[in-house]
């Protein structure tokens, strides 16, 4: 009778895999395929890899947007760690839901919001440009330096950092309270300075969580778009961006290329996404 | 001093947290608010208003909403079976079923939304809405897969054996017993399913391609270069939904925030 309704495990999960892995699947070997020129729409129907070879070679666009895309990732995710770790240290020592609530409530605003929110802010004629302005500092908007859509990536580290500090305090702040206050008061009692007892005691106690949740935001941020779309410029443009611009070119053969590109951020991804799984298991 | 030093921290952090918010109000509620007026000056409702008329932005909502709720509906259905197991059964393979399971969240939507978008030109999927609601399942389904297999992990089968018991029929004790005691996760689930969809733009613009439009599509191309005015309407239609579902299910997400985050 059980068995009636209690089916064995991989029958109920059937459907979910199937629907996952097809989609996947079928979306990475077309993937592959449209790389190595195999494009029917075309016609060309043998496999090339000039498009590697194109997007590979020195002189290729591809170098500077890694370079472009490793910086604003890497920047991001430091800056981000360090303020939430401040923050997180912070909030500890006081309890409370309302804290918690309220960096949940980041959530509310998804990346493309609140770069929307970010444009209006640090723009030339933006919100803070305006009280600088009426402060009497500036007089017309091109004196404003540029925040956003800048060449440095200012605008997109910014938008990151906004939205990751409360990602990475949730964390940190989960971890900390969840071990007893124990560690921290022994090294109290046994005349730790403040200092001492954050290096020795508090930092190592969230490093692996810590660090498991910075490979997380590195691996989005390397790959995502919509922010280096909105904040950045025509030139250095983010991995992710130009990825995209080539694969919606109406030269068939720049979406072989712009295929190879996201391939590659794809494997960098997976890369990381393999290393935090690791961390994470040993924190376990 | 130090008390009042964290109190200023404090009202730092909550002034950061609503800022945007304020931020769009003030641009969508305002008219004629010139460089270098700090303020707005003249407020009025016609600006939100001319943003309405725009046929534009009412069907995009209603395609955005249409969508949402087949994908989360969708993500359900699949899911539940899927949760179970995984909840309550220990099976060989039950590692590596969560590994695939996973496998579409560590794969960028960039990746993902350019191989579905040659897939679906070929069998004629691209630029529909049923294209577009399987391309949303990829994100949503390990989302409401964890969450819901995390509730059945806690779940008493026993109360289904009483039931079975008392006589109750199979789709009698589904509806009254098993979906009645998961309900605050199902809930949870549903609705963040809704929300990794209603605020997708990467998957909808690639297989959508134009023909499928929906508010996040609609806003990036105004940020790109549209009035702060019609930016901002958009912006708060957009975030209407999430602002509700997050003060809705605020206690839930002490549990799940981490990973509602990493999809959105």
């Amino acid at each position: 009778m059980r068995d009636k309704f209690i089916f064995t495990p991989w029958i109920s999960l059937a459907p979910a895999l199937t629907i996952a892995l097809v989609l996947l699947g079928a979306s990475l070997f077309y993937g592959i395929a449209e790389s190595v020129g195999y494009v029917s729409v075309i016609g060309q129907n043998e496999i090339s890899f000039s498009a590697y070879h194109a997007t590979l070679v020195l002189s290729s666009e591809f170098w500077r947007s890694l370079r472009f895309s490793l910086w604003i990732s890497i920047a991001s995710t430091m800056i981000s760690s360090v303020v939430a770790l401040a923050l997180a240290v912070w909030l500890s020592e006081r309890r409370g839901n309302m804290d918690t609530l309220a960096l949940n409530w980041n959530l509310a605003f998804p990346h493309l919001v609140w770069s929307v929110a970010l444009l209006l802010f640090l723009s030339q004629s933006g919100l803070f440009a305006r009280w600088v302005a009426s402060l009497g500092f500036i007089t017309t908007t091109d004196q404003f330096p540029v925040l956003v859509r800048d060449r440095f990536g200012i605008g997109i580290i910014l938008s990151y950092v906004g939205k990751e500090i409360p990602f990475l305090t949730i964390i940190i702040l989960s971890v900390l309270r969840s071990q007893s206050v124990g560690y921290d008061v022994v090294a109290e009692n046994l005349g730790a300075s403040r200092w001492q007892r954050l290096r020795y005691v508090t930092i190592p106690q969230v490093l692996p969580a810590l660090l498991a949740g910075d490979l997380l935001v590195f691996g989005f941020i390397f790959s995502s778009y919509e922010v280096p779309a909105l904040l950045g410029v025509g030139y250095p443009r983010a991995l992710p961006v130009l990825a995209l611009r080539f694969f919606l070119d109406p030269d068939l053969r720049a979406r072989s290329e712009g295929m190879v590109i996201s391939l590659i951020i794809t494997l960098i991804v997976i890369l990381v996404a393999v290393i935090s799984l690791r961390i994470g298991e040993r924190q376990e | 001093m130090k008390r009042i030093a964290s109190y200023a921290l404090r009202v730092i952090l909550y002034i950061i947290l609503v800022a945007p918010l304020l931020l769009f109000i003030a641009y969508a509620f305002s008219t004629r608010w010139f460089f270098p007026q700090p303020f707005p000056t003249e407020w009025t409702l016609t600006t939100f208003q001319r943003a309405m008329d725009d046929a534009r932005t009412l069907s995009s909502m209603a395609q955005g909403i249409w969508i949402a709720i087949l994908v989360s509906l969708l993500s359900l259905i699949l899911a539940l079976p899927a949760a179970r197991v995984l909840g309550l059964r220990k099976f060989r393979g039950r590692q590596l079923a969560w590994l695939l399971l996973f496998l579409p969240t560590v794969i960028p939507p960039l990746a993902i939304g350019m191989g579905l978008n040659i897939l679906f030109l070929r069998i004629g999927l691209a630029g529909t809405i049923a294209g577009v609601v399987l391309a949303h399942i990829i994100p949503t389904l390990p989302y409401t897969i964890f969450t819901l297999s995390s509730a059945f992990a806690r779940f008493d089968e026993n109360y289904e054996f009483q039931a079975l018991a008392l006589g109750a029929s199979p789709w009698h004790i589904f509806f009254k017993v098993t979906l009645r005691m998961l309900a605050p996760s199902l809930i949870v689930a549903t609705l963040f399913a809704f929300l990794i969809s209603w605020s997708q733009y990467l998957l909808t613009l690639l297989i959508g391609g134009g023909q499928v439009i929906t508010l996040p599509i609609l806003l990036f191309s105004a940020a790109s270069g549209g009035n702060p005015s019609t930016i901002a309407v958009l912006s708060l239609l957009f975030i209407a939904p999430p602002v509700l579902v997050i003060a809705a299910t605020a206690r839930q997400l002490n549990q799940h925030g981490n990973q509602i985050r990493e999809l959105y």
